[in-house]
């Protein structure tokens, strides 16, 4: 049963699987046992990122091919039911017309920017993809009197998931179910149906002509497999995944803005992600997230307290600074592709060889 | 070369010469007459050709040396974006303690004070380009998907290290008091910042033009783009070339850093990653590994840049995106393309 629902694919040692149960009880349980809104935010932020680099790692770490548009797609879902949510009021109907109008719209543009550049080497694909999403960026900014510009949009979402409904009367378990505990919930369980479908798509006959791709281009293509279709294909699946995260970050954020979804700041967050919690399985990307956010959120607060406790020493408090936390990710980052190119997952899973090449 | 057809009919030549191609020249023309008949004032238009051209050169001078390392070894640097920083804060620390000099109504005091600002910019740029090539770069020869990560991963470093060490903030820079403001001549104004910028990207284009064509370290440069292989074979060694060409490339990043942040006037450490995604469509449609196109490229993409900046201005950036599909659904490989690919 769970080996099906793992589509055959199941953590490759004990550490590991221990690890990601850890990650998924924490996750499942989050409203009852890490109380406050500040909590169940980050926990929110680590599904929607799951997700996110999952559907990254399916071009990096499957397919091999670096991509830099990646939060062009999260942001087309986000403001597809932002905007839709804006303009047309809360509703159900209104948030599936949204997500369905950002999936062709994603889909669309990663075929067209696929077909443009995918022919090829990977740098031009790295290239054209930066330049269309910083374009897109622009775009998004500037019409403002659509898409509210850098305010981005703040919008209602259905009834149901707002913070003022109460389920019950009572509070279970020490915590009141509100709407918000609902929206919680609607994001982890679409997180675990998206990384499970995710899961199924890597382990299919068309995951395994990526990996071939990634492994020997000319090879796969003298073998029969067209690798222009293949990546193209893959490319516009991981779009549609993207976009699907961008609707949970809406939906959950209620807001939808150029800076938490569009912004070259969340690629650069995805890129360390995916390559710190390791690359071509995707139970890195599981990894990557949580750390990574967790680190976002708390590591600020520990190097607070590390240039507090060195001060006095020239330029060392200046480096352990809360807002350089990124410097360590960085130099965690450049020497996790020397020294570890499979990530933390594939050190845990045990294997000697990187799919990076 | 750029028309193998040419280059056979030219076979019974002692050398056989590759013709000039001169379709892409027309281009710039092109586009500016057609800028001229939209816009309808020639003062405005002479204004926005000239804001144009200065743009171009400092991409150019910014994004020649990229296009040349790609061509070389088959490297990109993703982290190119941080040696502009480096150049930008460099003549910034420079320029402080100089503020005499530069705020003297003397046009020799401010060239002075400008000159060693950008030397100094230009040759740490390019000695840390040196490091970056050995400690960064040198592990990955020859794996693309690493290069990308790693070029990125040492920017982000780069950026934060910047910021630690000049603070977070934003920077301004001040330009000297004799390249402010325009020169009038009747109803035309050209900002003196910009003929300047024109000037130094000139000097740049033909300095390399001279090296790559009259010099034998040019002509071993070009070679290695055409074959590295048959280079090595020659016996000549080609890293040590590629080592010389990445460290010049990061030093006119450097100096395109300093023109950049004063024609900007305020930056921060991202200053870099933003021009970053110009430079990179300027080597796409000037054809991966061609100083030549880069060149062209540069002109288009500012042309395009301030025209549309003036006639549209939503859409001035996806304005060079369409530049780049039309140019690369024309030729896939960009103006000029090299051999090689």
């Amino acid at each position: 049963m769970i080996r099906a629902l793992l589509s055959d694919d199941p953590p490759k040692s004990r550490l590991l699987a221990a690890l990601l149960v850890l990650i998924l009880a924490g996750l499942a349980a989050a409203p009852f046992v890490f109380p406050g809104a500040a909590a169940l935010n980050t926990a929110a932020k680590i599904c929607i990122f799951i997700v996110l680099v999952a559907s990254y790692d399916i071009l990096l770490g499957y397919t091999g091919i670096v991509s830099f548009a990646h939060t062009m797609f999260f942001g087309i879902g986000g403001y597809g039911v932002g905007l839709s949510l804006y303009f047309l009021g809360p509703g159900w109907p209104v948030v599936a017309l949204g997500i369905v109008v950002a999936l062709v719209i994603g889909v669309v543009l990663a075929l067209a920017v696929g077909l443009v550049s995918l022919r090829v080497k990977a740098i031009f694909f790295a290239m054209i993809t930066l330049a269309v999403a910083s374009a897109f960026m622009i775009l998004t900014t500037q019409l403002s009197e659509f898409t509210g510009g850098e305010d981005g949009r703040t919008f209602r979402v259905p009834e149901l998931l707002r913070p003022t409904t109460r389920l019950f009367e009572e509070p279970f378990l020490g915590t009141a179910i509100t709407g918000r505990v609902l929206a919680y919930y609607l994001v982890f369980l679409s997180a675990v149906a998206l990384f499970l479908l995710a899961l199924r798509l890597v382990n299919s006959c068309f995951g395994r002509v990526l990996q071939a791709i990634r492994e020997n281009e000319m090879r796969a293509e003298a073998l029969g497999y067209r690798v222009v279709y293949f990546r193209t294909m893959a490319s516009c699946l991981s779009a549609a995944l993207a976009v699907m995260a961008g609707a949970m970050s809406a939906l959950w954020l209620r807001y939808t803005g150029p800076e938490t979804t569009l912004s070259f700041a969340i690629m650069l967050d995805v890129l360390l992600m995916v390559v710190i919690g390791g690359t071509g399985t995707l139970y890195g990307a599981v990894i990557g997230a949580t750390l990574f956010i967790l680190a976002q959120n708390y590591l600020q607060k520990l190097m607070a307290m590390a240039a507090a406790a060195t001060e006095g020493i020239p330029l060392l408090p200046r480096l352990l600074h809360p807002d350089r936390w990124l410097l360590l990710l960085g130099v965690l980052f450049v020497l996790s592709i020397y020294f570890f190119p499979t990530g933390i997952a594939g050190k845990l899973a045990g294997r000697g060889r990187g799919p990076a090449a | 070369m750029t028309d193998q057809a040419a280059t056979r009919t030219g076979a019974a030549d002692a050398i056989p010469q590759a013709r000039l191609d001169l379709i892409p020249l027309a281009l710039p023309v092109a586009l500016a007459g057609l800028a001229f008949l939209l816009i309808g004032t020639p003062t405005t238009w002479l204004t926005l050709t000239l804001a144009a051209l200065a743009m171009g050169m400092m991409i150019f001078v910014i994004a020649s040396g990229l296009t040349l390392v790609f061509g070389l070894m088959d490297v990109i640097n993703f982290g190119h974006g941080a040696f502009i920083a480096v150049g930008a804060y460099l003549a910034m620390t420079v320029l402080g303690p100089l503020a005499p000099l530069v705020q003297a109504d003397s046009l020799m005091l401010n060239l002075a004070a400008l000159a060693l600002a950008a030397l100094v910019a230009t040759f740490g740029a390019g000695a840390l380009g040196l490091a970056f090539e050995r400690v960064v770069i040198r592990p990955v020869y020859g794996q693309h998907l690493k290069q990308i990560l790693i070029t990125m991963g040492g920017l982000i470093i780069a950026e934060q290290l910047l910021h630690a060490i000049f603070g977070g903030d934003q920077k301004a820079m001040a330009l000297p008091t004799a390249f402010r403001g325009a020169i009038v001549v009747g109803d035309l104004a050209f900002e003196k910042f910009r003929l300047l910028a024109v000037a130094i990207g000139l000097v740049v284009f033909l300095a390399m033009q001279l090296t790559l064509n009259r010099t034998r370290i040019g002509l071993l440069i070009r070679a290695g783009v055409e074959n590295s292989e048959m280079v090595e074979a020659l016996g000549y060694r080609i890293r040590r070339l590629f080592v010389g060409v990445f460290a010049a490339g990061s030093a006119l990043a450097g100096l395109g850093g300093v023109l950049w942040a004063l024609y900007r006037e305020t930056f921060t450490a991202a200053i870099g990653s933003e021009v970053m995604v110009l430079v990179f469509i300027v080597i796409i449609i000037g054809g991966l590994g061609s100083v030549g196109g880069c060149f062209l490229g540069a002109i288009l993409v500012a042309m395009m840049a301030n025209y549309t900046a003036f006639l549209a201005p939503k859409v001035a950036l996806a304005s060079s995106i369409l530049l780049m599909v039309a140019i690369l659904m024309w030729r896939p490989q960009g103006l000029y393309p090299v051999a090689k690919r």
